[in-house]
């Protein structure tokens, strides 16, 4: 891996750009399997604890990201306020348990990207992943993996060239998300208007080194 | 490509996305961009009051709404708003009368007997609370001897 590189572009369905100018997805590849989290990686978690207050969670949605995040879930049907923004989520699970807590490497390394720049990551196991990932609207008839029955009319997925992985902002299908035996894994990051494409490379170069961390 | 080509008149074709109604679903979405902007700023300067409801019931997704859809959120987050700027309104309007009375309460104690304005009344922040108590207990209770405390620090 290396934290230099640039991050692949993914692709985007012209339906959905056409409704949503400036959404995107990009990526970067990283070494797995994600086991439990380095001692710097700890550190570098219990110091963003310390940094992070209640001030920070109050006033996190009038910051250009985190709100850039909340309008794109209200356009897309979701109210951020269930269906929380990455960053709110890690947020309010911050002022619950006071402090971010470590659960593994990966999961650690998208917690410091995510609260550090704001932007929505997730992963999926590289080799369950065919070609490029991709922002669609779901075909007639199409299943997520793992989920029962058809994807509702219109549902916008994170997809590859063959068939979702997950729906947009919400569940991963069944066996494409990362898990101990995982070889290679893919960080993408979801591009919303509002979220400037320099933030999009901070977020996935962060949780880069943080996983590169040792 | 062919496949990518394919799914995006698939998309198309799904959608059914009418060009005559696109401008009016982006006028929407820049309308929902600001009632989001708008709540945010009243979230935030809601803190640390309690008990207003933030909700906003969601269409339903992660989808492409239709403009019914997106009128209907667009309404939902104006409704909130108008709402949550009511509560603050009330809510700025008895903090600004407790305030009175601890003023009041402060300058002549005797007048105020028993009498406890907390942090929370006043709308800030912590868990001070003041309250009118005699001096000395029982004695200076019978003689008059009154004054307001000021007691800080939450519970743990």
């Amino acid at each position: 891996m290396d934290p230099e590189a640039a991050p692949e572009q993914g692709w985007v369905a012209p339906a959905v750009t056409a409704e949503f100018p400036g959404t995107g997805i990009a990526w970067v590849e990283v070494e797995g399997p994600s086991g439990k989290s380095p001692p710097a990686v700890r550190r570098r978690l219990r110091e963003m604890s310390d940094r992070f207050h209640g001030g920070h969670a109050v006033h996190m949605r009038e910051r250009p990201i985190p709100w850039a995040y909340r309008v794109f879930f209200r356009q897309i049907g979701l109210d951020p306020d269930r269906s929380r923004t990455p960053v709110e989520e890690l947020a309010l699970e911050r002022m619950k348990a006071g402090g971010f807590k470590s659960r593994n490497h990966l999961d650690d390394a998208l917690v410091i990207a995510t609260i550090e720049t704001g932007v929505a990551l997730r992963a999926f196991a590289r080799e369950q992943v065919e070609g490029r990932l991709g922002i669609r609207v779901s075909a007639p008839g199409e299943e997520l993996e793992g989920r029962p029955g058809e994807l509702p009319h219109g549902t916008l997925v994170v997809a590859d060239e063959r068939r979702p992985l997950g729906l947009l902002f919400g569940a991963t299908a069944a066996g494409r998300g990362v898990d101990s035996r995982t070889e290679r894994i893919l960080i993408a990051a979801v591009q919303v208007k509002g979220v400037p494409q320099i933030a999009i490379e901070e977020a996935l170069w962060t949780a880069s080194v943080a996983m590169g961390a040792g | 490509m062919q496949q990518l080509l394919e799914r995006s008149r698939t998309d198309s074709l799904s959608v059914q996305l009418g060009g005559d109604e696109r401008l009016a679903r982006v006028e929407l979405r820049r309308q929902i961009a600001r009632l989001e902007r708008e709540l945010a700023e009243l979230f935030a300067s809601a803190f640390p009051r309690k008990q207003i409801e933030w909700d906003v019931a969601p269409a339903g997704g992660p989808r492409i709404l239709g403009l019914a859809e997106l009128e209907q959120v667009r309404d939902r987050l104006a409704a909130r708003v108008a709402d949550v700027r009511a509560v603050l309104s009330d809510h700025a309007y008895v903090e600004e009368k407790n305030r009175e009375l601890l003023e009041r309460m402060i300058a002549e104690p005797e007048r105020f007997k028993w009498v406890r304005v907390s942090n929370e009344d006043i709308g800030e922040p912590g868990c001070s609370h003041w309250h009118s108590r005699p001096r000395w207990g029982l004695l200076g209770m019978l003689a008059g001897w009154w004054r307001v405390k000021l007691s800080s620090g939450c519970p743990l």
